[in-house]
């Protein structure tokens, strides 16, 4: 096993991406998720890799794009108003099929907002926020721990799918430390083999090396009729990642709840709390907390409403976003309650309880 | 058994540090730990304070509202958190700084003037290791020689004076807290 250190979760996804093999990272810096840029500029250049602090997000963004398609392992973070800045970039990036890891440390806003803690993005990264037809595959770690072994799941998902990887957390998550261990670094070999894996649609310049290879990497097609063939193939990789990749947790579930909360990252951290809580107190609560907030783990919630169930609440840091994916699992079939906090705010244990009990 | 500490002081006393320590300590003894900071914008002579949680069961949520510790190095901390410290709580605070103290009776109160140890050690930036010993000395919450550990990896060899310095005032703060 390895040694566990106490980590802010900036600098333990930053530590993460660059064990499971990324060595270009381009962004900006903000608050709250300044530590994992820091990161990136001091270690990169250690392991040969190529860290630019670009002059805007919008050109970070871009310089992904391009990177990306090398075929190689490649990162950009901001926090909620540079990951606007990002927008087009990402839907360039979807449409043009190819992987990358972007990590959003969520922030207040709407506009600049301030620079605590909020989940006000959901939204915009399960829903779209840049243009077209397009879906990013949207991972909500909760604990330190998690939001270093998603950055590793979240490059291979990329690469399997070829597909932007959004990492959604939040400032408590970037600028809290738990302990963390780390997985080994990828060695040389397992880089190269990685990279070989990519060969088939990537960009190699040299063209006196063995292998080198020509593709058009692109998001434009101007012909409808090849742009809706693009399309549809989009589509059907979607729904291949729908069918494959839910991701979710359980905590408390039981045939015994008589509510079933629904929460992600640090909301679903402080709904524990309240669990425990009345679990001491007699009464039963389960929850379920989406990994994966795109896809949607619809079933999972479905499949615990048990008889006993009464009602589902769902606690966000925002006026009620996931809500409409809560509604969508639990078709009408029991009331489904909400609370939220915005404005950087977040809810206490004691607040959840009063919602669960509330009749 | 879970510990919810609030330490909190003006800017540079090492405030932030004393909950790095004791999360890092409770880490090594095999405990759950988490460490969350106020990073927002703080007035000078405010107070820059951390919320530290140490657990032998996961932690849920990080955010400390009601501390049963609160180490106060200046008297805004103990203004702002006083209030909020639990019943039958702890309150540490640094007589130096913090002229008014509490009015609370519900409580138990250490009193000390870490400034001064720690001038008298002859090094004011220890004053914040004398409140990590009060805490362990009262507490035993994590214990001295991982802090020892801890402290030694990583000043032996830089500098071995101020690691002497951290040490003595630790051990001081445990004898106040063991009193």
């Amino acid at each position: 096993m390895a040694e566990k250190v106490l980590m802010k979760g900036n600098e333990a996804v930053a530590e993460a991406a660059i064990r499971a093999g990324c060595r270009l990272y381009f962004a900006y810096p903000i608050t709250p998720q300044s530590e994992l840029i820091e990161y990136m500029a001091k270690m990169l250049p250690k392991v040969d890799g190529t860290f630019v602090q670009a002059e805007s997000e919008v050109a970070a963004i871009n310089m992904v794009y391009g990177a990306s398609g090398t075929g190689r392992r490649v990162m950009t973070s901001s926090s909620s108003p540079g990951i606007s800045l990002k927008m087009e970039g990402i839907s360039y990036i979807a449409g043009a099929n190819l992987p990358a890891v972007i990590i959003n440390v969520q922030r207040g806003g709407p506009g600049l907002g301030d620079i605590q803690p909020a989940q006000g993005d959901y939204f915009q990264a399960t829903k779209g926020g840049g243009h077209g037809d397009y879906r990013l595959i949207v991972l909500a770690p909760s604990t330190v721990q998690e939001f270093a072994d998603l950055a590793d799941l979240a490059f291979d998902l990329g690469d399997k799918y070829r597909n932007p990887v959004m990492i959604l957390s939040d400032g408590l998550l970037g600028q809290m430390m738990e302990p963390v261990e780390f997985k080994p670094a990828k060695t040389e070999e397992e880089m190269e083999e990685l990279n070989k894996q990519h060969y088939d649609w990537c960009m190699h310049s040299n063209e006196d090396e063995p292998n080198h290879h020509h593709h058009e990497i692109n998001s434009l097609e101007i012909d409808p009729l090849v742009l809706e063939q693009h399309v549809i193939k989009l589509g059907k990789k979607y729904d291949e990642i729908t069918k494959n990749e839910q991701r979710h947790e359980e905590y408390n579930i039981s045939k015994d709840n008589e509510v079933v909360v629904v929460a992600f990252g640090t909301a679903a951290r402080i709904a524990k709390s309240a669990i425990d809580e009345l679990q001491e107190e007699g009464i039963s609560v389960g929850m379920i907390r989406p990994i994966t907030v795109w896809p949607y783990p619809y079933d999972a919630i479905k499949n615990v409403l048990h008889d006993k169930v009464e009602k589902v609440v769902v606690c966000e840091l925002n006026l009620g976003q996931m809500i409409e994916d809560v509604k969508l699992a639990v078709n009408g079939k029991l009331p489904v309650e909400f609370l939220g906090k915005v404005g950087g705010i977040l809810f206490t244990p004691a607040e959840i309880k009063a919602k669960i009990l509330d009749k | 058994m879970k510990t919810e500490i609030i330490s909190s002081g003006f800017g540079g006393q090492g405030a932030l540090t004393i909950g790095k320590f004791l999360a890092k300590a409770g880490m090594r003894e095999g405990l759950n730990v988490s460490w969350l900071p106020s990073y927002g914008p703080e007035m000078r002579g405010g107070t820059a304070n951390v919320s530290a949680v140490i657990s032998d069961k996961p932690i849920a949520s990080p955010l400390v509202s009601f501390p049963d510790i609160l180490v106060a190095l200046n008297q805004p901390s103990i203004d702002k958190f006083g209030p909020n410290i639990r019943e039958g709580g702890l309150l540490i605070s640094n007589t130096d700084m913090c002229p008014k103290g509490t009015n609370r009776k519900d409580i138990t109160v250490i009193e000390a003037p870490m400034n001064k140890i720690a001038k008298e050690i002859g090094n004011i930036m220890v004053l914040n290791m004398v409140a990590i010993g009060i805490v362990i000395g009262k507490t035993g919450i994590v214990k001295y020689k991982t802090l020892e550990e801890d402290l030694s990896k990583f000043l032996k060899k830089k500098n071995p004076e101020l690691l002497e310095a951290n040490l003595k005032a630790i051990k001081k703060g445990i004898e106040i807290g063991k009193k």
